[in-house]
C-alpha cells in the first residue's frame, strides 16, 4: 500500500500529468493514422524525452504505447485498414459489422474491450508487484542471460514461416551491437579503421532508420490513398453494457494478453491468436467468427490492450525488453542512469507503481477522449499517405540529428531506412534486429559476469531459476520442431490423398 | 534414384515459404555480406586476451556472424525452393528509387547548420510537397504551417539540441539571439 501511495505522489506533478495527457491523446491520434504507428512516433520522440525527468519521459512514451491500439481500431473497423499492425485481427469482425450498418456497435465494443483489457492487466500487475519484488532478486547474471536468450529464441520462433529470416535478422542485430570499441578490453571490433564506427551503432539511430525513415520512404514511393468513411452517430458507451454479457471471453482474452506480454519476444499477435481461437472454440456461434462476431472483436481487442502493461514486467524487473517498443523505452532508463532490473523492483517499488498507475490513468483519459472525438479522428485518417511520408521524414530528422548533431548518424539512419524499406517490401521481419541489438548486449555482459563465478558450464544451471529457464528453452525448441513435423506429415497425407 | 528424388522433394518442401519478387536478390546480397564479414573475422576481432572463452572480445562477433551466415544460407535455400513470382528487376528498381529521397534527406541535414532549422525545414518540406506531385496552393500552405509547427514544438518548446544556422549571425541584433535560441 505504501508503494501505491508513493507511486501516486510521484505522479502528482504537472509535468508528469501533462506528459501523460499528451502521450495518451497523441498515441490515439497516431494509432488512428494507418501507416504511422506507435513505433514510428516513439522513435521520433525518444531523443526529445532525454531532456525530461525519467518519469516524465516514460509516462509520455507509455501513453503513446498504451493508447495507440485504441486509435488503431477506428480505421480497422470503419475502413478495413488496421491503424497499427496489431489491429489486423480487429478487421475480421469489426469491418463486417460496419458493412451491416453496425459501425457504432463495433466501435463501442472495441473501446470497452480495450479498456477492460488494459485495466485488467494493470490490476493484475499491481497485485503481483510485491510477488515480483520477491522473485526478481533471485535473478542473477546467469538467469538474466538465460532469460534474454529465451527472448531471442522466442522472437525467432514467433515468426512462423519466416524463421530463417528472423534468425538472420536477430543475429544481424547481435552483430550490430558488437561493432565499435569493446568495453572490457578496449579492442576494436569490425570498425575497419574508421573513427565513425568506434562508437558503434546507436540504438536510436538504428530504430529511427528501421522504423521511421523506412516507413516514410515506403509511403512516399507508394501510390496515394485517402480512405473515406461514414460518420459515426450516437453514444459510444453502450459497449460496456454489452461487454458484461461477454465477460468470460474478455477475461480470458485479457489473461492471455497478460501472460503473453510477460514473456519476452511473444507479444500481442500470439495473445490475440490464442484468445481468438479460444473464443471461437467455446462460442455457441463459431461460424460467425470472421463475419462480424462480437465475441471475436472483444477477444482480439481485450488481448492486444492487455499486453503493453504486462510487457513492462520483464523490462522493469529484469531489464529485458520483450519487443521493439519496450526496447526503445530501455534507452530512456539508460540515459538517466536508472538501471531497470531486480534492484529497481526491490528498492524503487513506488517508481514501478507510478508507472502502473500512469497506465491506469491513460486508459481513462483515452476512453473519455474517444467518446467525444471519434469523428474528428476519422478526418485525420484521411491524410494522403504520401503526404504522411513527407511528415515522417521531416520529423525523423529531429530524432536523429538532435542526438549528437552528427550528419554521420543521419547517413547511417538513412542507410538503415533503405534496408528497412527492403525488408518491408519483402515482408521480412524487422523487430528481431532491434531485439538482437538490445538482448545481444545484455547477453554479452551477463554471460561474461555469470561465467566468471562458475567452475564449469554445468554450474551455470545449478540454481532453480536457471535450470527452469534452460528447460523452458529446450521445451520451446522441441515443441516447435514437433509442430513442424506434424505440419509436414499433414501436408504429406494431403498429397497422398489427392 | 526414386528415393533420392522423394527425399529432395521433402527437403524442398521443408523450406518452401511465401516469396515476394526480389526475395532472391536480397537473399544473395545478404549472403555476400555475411561472406564479407566472415572473411574479415580474423582481422577485425581479437582472440587471445586474458580470461575465459566467453570473455574474449571476438566471442560474440564470431557467434553472430556465424549465426547470420547459417541462417542466410537457409534463407537462400528457402528462396530457391519456393515458387517464384515475376518482377524481380521492377522491385530492385523500386528499392533504388528510395535513394532519391535519401539524397534529399542528406541535403536537408547538411543545409540546417548553414541556413538554420526553420528555413531548412521549410525548404525541405515544400520541395518534397512539390516532388510528391501536390500542386494545389492549399497543400503548400499546410506544409508551411506543418514545418513552422515542427520547428516551434521541437526547438522552441522541447529545446532539442539543433545548432543555430550560420546565417543567423547576419541578422539584426534585436532578433539574432531570439532566432539562435528558438528557430
Amino acid at each position: 500500500m505504501d508503494a501505491v501511495l508513493g507511486g501516486i505522489q510521484i505522479l502528482m506533478s504537472w509535468q508528469v500529468l501533462m506528459a501523460l495527457l499528451i502521450g495518451s491523446i497523441g498515441g490515439v491520434i497516431i494509432g488512428a493514422i494507418p501507416g504511422v504507428g506507435a513505433a514510428v512516433a516513439i522513435a521520433i520522440l525518444l531523443p526529445a524525452t532525454f531532456s525530461f525527468e525519467p518519469i516524465v519521459g516514460l509516462t509520455m512514451l507509455l501513453g503513446i504505447y498504451g493508447s495507440s491500439m485504441y486509435g488503431g481500431s477506428i480505421p480497422a473497423i470503419l475502413l478495413n485498414t488496421p491503424g497499427t499492425p496489431v489491429n489486423a485481427l480487429t478487421t475480421y469482425d469489426g469491418f463486417p459489422m460496419t458493412q451491416r450498418g453496425q459501425a457504432h456497435r463495433a466501435l463501442s465494443l472495441a473501446y470497452s474491450a480495450s479498456f477492460f483489457g488494459g485495466v485488467f492487466a494493470i490490476v493484475c500487475l499491481i497485485i503481483l508487484a510485491p510477488v515480483l519484488a520477491l522473485v526478481a532478486p533471485h535473478f542473477g547474471s546467469r538467469e538474466i542471460f538465460l532469460a534474454a536468450f529465451l527472448g531471442i529464441v522466442l522472437v525467432i520462433l514467433a515468426h512462423r514461416g519466416q524463421i530463417m529470416a528472423a534468425g538472420m535478422m536477430a543475429c544481424f542485430g547481435i552483430f550490430l551491437n558488437t561493432i565499435g570499441l569493446e568495453p572490457a578490453n578496449y579492442t576494436h571490433r569490425y570498425t575497419f579503421g574508421q573513427n565513425w564506427l568506434t562508437g558503434g551503432v546507436d540504438l536510436i539511430v538504428l530504430v529511427l532508420g528501421l522504423f521511421a525513415i523506412s516507413q516514410a520512404l515506403f509511403l512516399m514511393l507508394e501510390n496515394d490513398s485517402t480512405p473515406q468513411a461514414e460518420r459515426v452517430q450516437g453514444n459510444l458507451l453502450g459497449g460496456f453494457a454489452e461487454l458484461l454479457g461477454l465477460k468470460r471471453v474478455a477475461s480470458v482474452a485479457a489473461s492471455f494478453g497478460v501472460m503473453m506480454g510477460t514473456i519476452p519476444g511473444v507479444g500481442e499477435f500470439t495473445a490475440q491468436f490464442l484468445s481468438y481461437t479460444y473464443a471461437q472454440k467455446t462460442s455457441k456461434t463459431p461460424e460467425a467468427f470472421g463475419d462480424g462476431s462480437a465475441e471475436g472483436l472483444v477477444s482480439s481487442e481485450a488481448a492486444n490492450n492487455a499486453v503493453p502493461p504486462a510487457a513492462m514486467i520483464p523490462l522493469l524487473a529484469l531489464g529485458i525488453p520483450g519487443e521493439a517498443l519496450t526496447a526503445m523505452m530501455l534507452s530512456v532508463f539508460y540515459v538517466h542512469n536508472v538501471i531497470p532490473g531486480p534492484q529497481l523492483f526491490q528498492g524503487n517499488l513506488d517508481f514501478v507503481m507510478a508507472l502502473y498507475i500512469a497506465m491506469l490513468l491513460l486508459n481513462v483519459i483515452v476512453i473519455v477522449f474517444l467518446l467525444f472525438s471519434t469523428n474528428l479522428l476519422l478526418r485525420i485518417t484521411q491524410i494522403p499517405t504520401r503526404y504522411l511520408g513527407l511528415m515522417i521524414l521531416t520529423l525523423s530528422f529531429v530524432g536523429v540529428y538532435s542526438l549528437r548533431n552528427s550528419p554521420v548518424d543521419c547517413a547511417i539512419a538513412a542507410g538503415f531506412g533503405v534496408f528497412g524499406l527492403v525488408l518491408k517490401r519483402l515482408n521480412l521481419p524487422i523487430v528481431p534486429i532491434i531485439l538482437g541489438v538490445v538482448l545481444g548486449g545484455i547477453m554479452e555482459v551477463k554471460l561474461r559476469s555469470g561465467m566468471a563465478r562458475v567452475d564449469s558450464p554445468i554450474d551455470f544451471v545449478n540454481r532453480p531459476i536457471s535450470a527452469i529457464l534452460v528447460l523452458l528453452i529446450l521445451f520451446v525448441i522441441f515443441q516447435h520442431i514437433r509442430a513442424l513435423r506434424f505440419e509436414h506429415q499433414q501436408r504429406k497425407l494431403k498429397r497422398e490423398q489427392s | 534414384m526414386e528415393k533420392v528424388i522423394v527425399r529432395l522433394k521433402t527437403f524442398q518442401e521443408l523450406f518452401k515459404r511465401d516469396r515476394r519478387p526480389g526475395d532472391l536478390v536480397f537473399a544473395w546480397m545478404f549472403l555476400f555480406f555475411c561472406g564479407f564479414l566472415l572473411i574479415n573475422l580474423g582481422g577485425q576481432v581479437q582472440w587471445g586476451m586474458r580470461g575465459s572463452l566467453v570473455a574474449q572480445p571476438a566471442f560474440w562477433p564470431t557467434i553472430s556472424v556465424v549465426g547470420m551466415s547459417f541462417f542466410a544460407v537457409m534463407h537462400l535455400i528457402g528462396s530457391l525452393s519456393s515458387p517464384r513470382i515475376p518482377g524481380r528487376m521492377k522491385e530492385f528498381r523500386f528499392w533504388l528509387r528510395s535513394l532519391e529521397y535519401v539524397v534529399y534527406f542528406l541535403a536537408y541535414v547538411s543545409m540546417v547548420p548553414i541556413i538554420g532549422y526553420l528555413l531548412g525545414t521549410l525548404i525541405f518540406a515544400l520541395f518534397l510537397t512539390f516532388r510528391l506531385g501536390y500542386r494545389r496552393p492549399t497543400a503548400f500552405c499546410v506544409t508551411a504551417v506543418f514545418a513552422v509547427a515542427v520547428v516551434l514544438i521541437f526547438r522552441a518548446g522541447l529545446r532539442v539540441k539543433i545548432p543555430a544556422g550560420q546565417i543567423y549571425e547576419h541578422l539584426p541584433d534585436a532578433i539574432r539571439s531570439f532566432a539562435m535560441i528558438n528557430l
